[in-house]
């Protein structure tokens, strides 16, 4: 059995005297598309940014890439991408510069070359030497999508990552999480987007109020039963708390 | 792997230098600021030269130092308008670099600012600051050095903080009151011709805060930043 | 639902918040032996002693006003040591200590200001000069009331907890480099006439008074700091109650 990407427990969040994440479990295999579905203040993010070496957790733990949260987070960060409707960009700085900025930042010593070859990818080459500024939403994911291409990162965090996007961007972005998953690396994906989780995950966790209320794989599941799910589990204040039939880990 | 520190290092500061150049909001701010500073030490003094002429290298740092603040409560501007925070938090390597990268750019924008700042003061109160140049140079380069070190590391501090812009002066100056009181004497002692040796203990102690606060301040940043 | 209300980070023993607890007992212990030992110390140096042949009645404010800054400073150390320990450990507990240990340093260095000042009125006649010792004191008073400002500012009582142990530890490497730099800038103030190589020169008689007042600022300061340290304690585990769900936003 191959290691698992994720392999967390009881993770804990609290912020002044918010509990934001309330020992959430989780683990993502090699290959997978994981979705967390929820509400805002779910935890959605919050899990995320844990995971990813963000932020630390007021308690539990768990593997990441199989290094442990607590000791090696600059092994995990060296191998992940983190994918966010903030862009991380500088508006001031042209798309090639961008990239050349990350990549020195993550102990890369590229080029042109490779920078070039990315810009490419993404559909960016023409408008490389412009500022970010001047870019549209669309423009500015997809060069975030071009960090992730020159990074390679091995598994992806996504918080609400179509926002705003037009419809060649999401079919790039859509397109660069399955390849990741296609060569054995693996993606959690926060949204409250129903459609575009159900045509990218092959997993759905339900999130509520800093908890997980339901987990669900995807196989013999519908696209309108996955929201009836999410109606019944993650929206309503009566349903939490009932243990219903629990399919998957 | 030094090399790699020093390239994220001149890495950061070279974004910051770009992005400052391009949106051009620091600098410009800094400089007026210190023109509107002088002036109004002048109407605010009276204009008795000879009063003026004692004060002046007091003046000098007061002058340094507000515009020296003014872009420190910038320095991180960049990274709060594009929310660049969390993609420092998730930079892999060593949090050193940042740090440095940081303030090398502090230091830089304090510098230029300085020496427009130097000559605009040695006409408006007709000192003659060419003849000592390089020891000014060298002091105010010291106390910059330590004003920017302890400046940069707060500047991050009070970053999130509501009411940042009132925090940082007054976290700030009770701190860098060795900076300030040997920037200044140093400075008397160079424009009434002493010289550098008879103040060489203020120096001493300038040497010796850099040093210190150069050491703990990085490793201060990481706790800073982290969340 | 799978969350469970175990924040287990935060736990602190309901033993020491309760009003009866041993904790609590002893420190009305303390309380009650500084307000004994300073009542006598105060009583010696306000009345009993004979006054100063120079200074006249005036100078008995020296009782109080040289250990207070005196057990002012060993506070600062306390918040110093506490700091470091939280940093290290990151027990909340530590940063307990520390916050507590500077607000009593702050009211001590208040009190110094404040003696210092009605000496030199009626000394110098002006209420305030800037001779070296005022004038560290106020940096001194300055820097450590920035430090609580500072933790009441940051949202997160964590984040509080770190950012004044980074500002406790600069502040207290300062506080050397600013005694030489002021102590060089002016010397008005009296040669110290305690901590001088060759040995005390006040009289022996006139010792007293101060020693006991000095041991009896050192009694309420515990008293202080361990009320203090307990009302904190409450603090924390109110607020570990107090936890809400989700609605991060």
């Amino acid at each position: 059995m191959a290691e698992a990407m994720v392999d967390a427990q009881g993770l804990t969040k609290v912020f002044g005297t918010t509990l934001a994440l309330d020992a959430v479990d989780l683990r993502v295999d090699p290959g997978e598309v994981v979705a967390l579905l929820g509400p805002n203040g779910a935890g959605k993010t919050t899990l995320l940014k844990l995971l990813a070496t963000a932020i630390k957790p007021t308690a539990g733990g768990g593997r990441v890439l199989g290094v442990d949260l607590s000791k090696g987070r600059d092994a995990i960060r060296r191998r992940i991408g983190m994918i966010s409707h903030n862009h991380h960009l500088y508006e001031e700085l042209t798309a090639e510069e961008n990239l050349k900025f990350a990549a020195v930042m993550h102990g890369m010593r590229v080029d042109g070359g490779p920078i070039f070859k990315a810009l490419t990818e993404v559909g960016l080459d023409g408008q490389a030497r412009r500022k970010v500024r001047t870019f549209s939403n669309g423009m500015k994911r997809r060069l975030v999508i071009g960090k992730m291409l020159l990074f390679e990162p091995d598994l992806l965090f996504l918080d609400e990552p179509h926002n705003t996007l037009d419809q060649a961007a999401i079919a790039l972005l859509n397109g660069y999480v399955a390849s990741v998953a296609a060569r054995g690396g693996a993606a959690v994906m926060a949204t409250h987007n129903l459609s575009r989780a159900y045509g990218m995950a092959d997993r759905f966790v339900l999130m509520r109020d800093g908890a997980v209320v339901r987990r669900v794989d995807k196989r013999g599941l519908s696209a309108d039963q996955l929201r009836e799910l999410y109606g019944r589990y993650a929206e309503s204040a009566e349903a939490a708390g009932t243990e219903g039939v629990r399919q998957g880990p | 792997m030094v090399a790699g520190l020093l390239r994220r290092t001149w890495a950061m500061t070279w974004k910051d230098v770009t992005v400052e150049l391009r949106a051009r909001e620091r600098v410009n701010a800094m400089l007026f600021f210190a023109a509107l500073v002088l002036f109004i030490f002048n109407f605010a003094l009276g204009p008795d030269r000879e009063k003026l002429r004692e004060v002046a290298p007091g003046l000098l740092w007061l002058a340094f130092l507000f515009t020296g603040m003014l872009g420190l409560g910038r320095s991180f501007q960049a990274e709060r308008e594009n929310e660049c925070f969390e993609e420092l938090l998730l930079t892999p390597g060593d949090r050193e670099s940042i740090f440095f990268g940081k303030l090398a750019g502090n230091v830089l924008f304090m510098v230029t600012a300085e020496a427009l700042i130097l000559p605009l003061f040695g006409i408006l109160y007709n000192l003659d600051i060419w003849a000592y140049l390089p020891s000014l140079a060298l002091v105010a380069f010291l106390g910059t050095v330590g004003f920017s070190t302890l400046g940069t590391l707060l500047a991050a501090m009070t970053a999130h903080l509501r009411a940042r812009e009132v925090m940082l002066p007054l976290l700030l100056f009770p701190l860098t009151v060795p900076v300030i009181l040997g920037s200044v004497h140093a400075t008397e002692a160079i424009l009434a011709g002493q010289g550098l040796g008879q103040v060489s203990h203020w120096l001493k102690l300038l040497c010796g805060f850099d040093l210190i606060f150069l050491v703990v301040s990085p490793l201060a940043f990481e706790f800073v930043l982290e969340e | 639902m799978e969350g469970r209300t175990a924040v287990t980070a935060v736990q602190w023993t309901s033993e020491a918040g309760s009003p009866r607890s041993r904790a609590s007992l002893a420190a009305k212990g303390f309380g009650a032996a500084a307000a004994l030992v300073l009542a006598t110390g105060l009583y010696l140096g306000l009345v009993v002693v004979p006054p100063d042949a120079v200074q006249g009645d005036v100078q008995r404010i020296m009782y109080l006003h040289v250990p207070s800054i005196v057990t002012a400073y060993v506070a600062f150390f306390v918040v110093f040591c506490a700091s470091i320990l939280y940093l290290w450990k990151r027990d909340l507990r530590f940063d307990a200590v520390a916050v507590s240990s500077a607000e009593i340093g702050v009211l001590l260095t208040g009190i110094t200001l404040a003696t210092g000042s009605i000496w030199g009125k009626s000394t110098w006649g002006v209420w305030w000069t800037w001779d070296a010792r005022l004038t560290l004191t106020a940096i001194l008073f300055t820097i450590y009331v920035g430090y609580l400002m500072l933790r009441s500012f940051a949202e997160d009582p964590r984040a509080a907890a770190r950012y004044g142990a980074v500002l406790a530890i600069i502040g207290f490497l300062d506080i050397p480099l600013n005694h030489m730099a002021v102590q060089w800038w002016r010397t008005l103030h009296q040669p110290s006439s305690i901590l001088r190589p060759g040995g005390p020169s006040v009289a022996a008689v006139l010792l007293l008074p101060l020693g006991i007042n000095f041991a009896g600022l050192a009694l309420m300061y515990i008293y202080f700091l361990l009320e203090r340290v307990r009302l904190e304690r409450i603090r924390h585990r109110t607020a570990e109650l107090r936890l809400k769900r989700g609605r991060r936003g």
